[in-house]
């Protein structure tokens, strides 16, 4: 059951001061309203996974874990490869997250990246098939949240294509349908980019790639993932309130216009 | 029942879609309140196959007592689908899905609710899947909306909903199942009317800008037809007696005279 | 009859009961029927949970014993507290008396709201004529949004009801009413008559239509 959260208790005095130097068309952080905080990329910091990535998003710090191992397709696709999206929040990166199982907001979170990285028809999935109906290839994505500052959607996002575009797994034959490795490495099959940028509503204005603070004043947020065509793959809307007709229209427009440099940031951090 | 899913035609010679709709018809809704007797409010919803229930109870004392609120109501919402409301059977236990769809349906309704009215208490929103066939949130928000009003919950509006989607490159309104497992794209979009704003909106797919701008003005003008029926159904109960009682006395009067 | 979010009115119009006000305009916030009185727009709502206001008379169950008094179900969102010294009996020649000697678990007790605001659990008390225990009685459940019908003006149509059928009638403001009549039939009439004000509570012409069944009754006599 979803239930409306409590928010932790935050300094009304800091909650004020973004309000109203957003009501000057001015951020606390003095970001541009469209713009992205400071954002590094790590390539490949955990060696034992395929891929792996840690994204600094402002304060924000989340890891990106990929493994690709062999499983079963589903039954529906029996020749192409599965992808699993998974995301915790974990204890350690925000007073406000508890040990247990995933929550709303960790399911929330693994289910966008997700449908960013599905829908945009990111991995090939159809190369990752050994034997149809048998055995293909499990890309697993895991999100790991090390410090909450605001904005995991496209942190982790962000974090998990390049994960992806810098994951490597052996190259491989297949022998009467079993997989055979061979030392050399290899790329997954990436086809396509996407990338999700969110905006948040606070008071009449729309900032993208809201701090926490901002998050928490923010009365409704829309992530607008998008692929290296410009095709919106998938979208969210999150939060308590509502946003206007023409926010949403708005808030799109901005994320088409945003995303391509954030996926060519991406594109050089892989290459390096 | 396992079937292997076979590629149907979406859309026939004729324009028109597996179940005869054209791509600008969503499929008639049946709306019903009052269809519970335990809840507080409660509302009935059919929509193509799909079978949706909802009940409300609330506002009511909070359980545990620290979920509660100091100057509002705790809107709590779920949202499950029965085993037997899909082709193969589901499992009982919420998967990932519920848990996301019972979020992202709270927060459809929370801007409609004046929970301020009824501080440390919470209002209780349970929205079963009886049966499904693709557009179940929208139905359950549309549905939710009629409950909680039908519980003489005090609101600033009502809330509807409706997806529109695209179907063999063409942008189709409330997609059914098979059309959304087949299909490039699928938008589900939450409006309250009243004030024309948008409390949901989710996407999955592929969709130019120009596609989703115009597959979104459609939604919400789709919503706002959908609206045009909640108002009348919540009404409808009373004026029904209103004139069956009204019309009766009218003629006892006369005859007594 | 309007549903929430309908507009009711724009400009200078205060906004009442069960409305909201946006900007200029006034919009209901439940289903109900318009009511305008002076500038003031308001809506009589249909169906709707009850809430305590001071000196109402409430019908309730208890339903736990607490330390200083007892917890009673009033059918609101709230637990009312009924505290001991709000009732007679509570001191004996030893002191405190046992408070279950008083009123049990799943006792109903009429009361009277001492206190309530938002920030605390409403303040009953079962001091004061026509309070107290409910030995027995036939127990109707109805929204609270139609008790000021079933009273009626100056208590019109509760007087009208306990003339025409004889029985005993205790309403309570939270929609808890009591009926207990010398024969069933009483009771019974009592009830259909209670029913029929509720699904009628919005239509004119029902005293007529509750007086006509009234005499009908007493002829069937």
């Amino acid at each position: 059951m979803s239930s409306t959260p409590h928010l932790p208790p935050v300094a009304t005095i800091a909650q004020k001061t973004v309000v109203d130097m957003l009501a000057v068309g001015k951020r606390v952080d003095d970001r541009g309203l469209n713009d992205f905080r400071e954002m590094k990329l790590e390539i490949g910091p955990i060696e034992r996974a395929c891929g792996s990535a840690l994204i600094n998003l402002g304060k924000t710090k989340v890891m990106v874990g990929v493994k690709v191992e062999e499983g079963e397709p589903f039954p529906d696709t029996p020749d192409e490869g599965v992808l699993t999206v998974n995301a915790e929040l974990v204890p350690l990166a925000s007073p406000s997250f508890e040990p247990g199982p995933p929550n709303e907001n960790a399911i929330e979170l693994a289910r966008v990246v997700d449908r960013g990285i599905r829908e945009s028809k990111a991995i090939d999935v159809k190369q990752l098939c050994v034997q149809p109906k048998r055995k293909v290839f499990v890309v697993f994505v895991d999100v790991y949240v090390l410090d909450h500052d605001g904005n995991l959607i496209d942190a982790s996002s962000i974090a998990s294509l390049a994960a992806l575009l810098s994951a490597k797994m052996n190259e491989y034959e297949v022998e009467n349908g079993e997989v055979i490795y061979r030392p050399e490495l290899r790329t997954l099959p990436i086809q396509n980019h996407p990338v999700a940028v969110t905006l948040a509503k606070i008071g009449r204005s729309l900032v993208v790639d809201p701090s926490l603070d901002e998050e928490q004043v923010m009365s409704a947020r829309l992530t607008v993932v998008s692929d290296k065509d410009g095709r919106i793959c998938a979208m969210q809307k999150g939060g308590a309130e509502a946003l206007s007709v023409e926010e949403v229209k708005q808030g799109v427009a901005i994320a088409l216009s945003r995303a391509p440099e954030i996926r060519s940031r991406i594109m050089e951090a892989v290459k390096t | 029942m396992n079937r292997q899913e076979e590629p149907v035609e979406l859309i026939n010679e004729n324009g028109l879609r597996i179940d005869g709709r054209r791509l600008d018809e969503f499929r008639p809704i049946k709306m019903k309140v009052g269809v519970l007797d335990k809840a507080d409010g409660s509302a009935y919803v059919e929509q193509g196959k799909n079978r949706i229930l909802i009940a409300v109870y609330g506002p009511r004392e909070a359980h545990p007592k620290h979920i509660a609120l100091p100057h509002r109501a705790v809107l709590r919402c779920r949202y499950h689908m029965a085993p037997f409301s899909t082709p193969e059977r589901k499992s009982p236990a919420p998967s990932r899905r519920e848990q996301e769809l019972s979020k992202v349906i709270r927060e459809a309704l929370e801007p409609a609710v004046l929970s301020e009215y009824y501080p440390r208490t919470t209002i209780d929103l349970f929205i079963e899947v009886l049966q499904s066939d693709g557009g179940t949130r929208c139905a359950g928000i549309t549905g939710a909306s009629l409950a909680l009003a039908d519980a003489g919950i005090p609101m600033r509006g009502l809330v509807a909903a409706t997806a529109v989607g695209k179907i063999a490159g063409q942008i189709a309104l409330d997609l059914s199942d098979a059309e959304d497992k087949q299909g490039e794209a699928d938008m589900p979009v939450a409006i309250m009317p009243k004030s024309n704003v948008v409390t949901l909106i989710q996407m999955d797919g592929g969709l130019t800008h120009e596609e989703f701008e115009r597959g979104f003005d459609i939604a919400v003008k789709t919503c706002h037809t959908i609206h045009e029926q909640q108002k009348a159904v919540l009404k409808e109960r009373y004026l029904a007696i209103k004139e069956e009682v009204e019309g009766k006395s009218e003629s006892t009067k006369g005859e007594e005279e | 009859m309007v549903a929430p979010g309908e507009i009711l009115a724009e400009g200078r119009y205060l906004s009442g009961e069960n409305t909201h006000r946006e900007g200029e305009r006034v919009y209901s916030s439940r289903v109900g029927v318009v009511e305008i009185v002076g500038d003031r727009l308001g809506v009589i709502p249909l169906k709707g949970p009850y809430i305590p206001h001071v000196g109402d008379v409430v019908v309730g169950r208890v339903v736990d014993i607490a330390m200083s008094g007892w917890i009673v179900d009033i059918d609101a969102p709230y637990p009312a507290l009924l505290p001991a010294s709000e009732t007679f009996g509570h001191r004996g020649p030893r002191g405190r008396v046992d408070l279950s000697r008083i009123f049990n678990i799943g006792d109903l007790v009429v009361s009277e709201v001492l206190a309530f605001d938002r920030t605390r659990d409403p303040l009953i008390t079962a001091k004061g004529p026509g309070l107290g225990k409910i030995a027995s009685a036939r127990i109707i459940q109805l929204s609270p949004t139609k008790v000021p019908r079933l009273i009626g003006r100056k208590g019109s149509m509760i007087s009208l009801l306990k003339k025409g059928t004889g029985a005993n009638i205790i309403v309570g403001q939270n929609g808890i009413v009591l009926v207990s009549g010398k024969s069933p039939d009483s009771e019974n009439a009592a009830i259909r008559a209670i029913r029929m004000v509720e699904r009628e509570a919005h239509t004119r012409g029902l005293t007529d239509r509750i007086q006509a069944m009234l005499r009908t009754r007493i002829r069937g006599e």
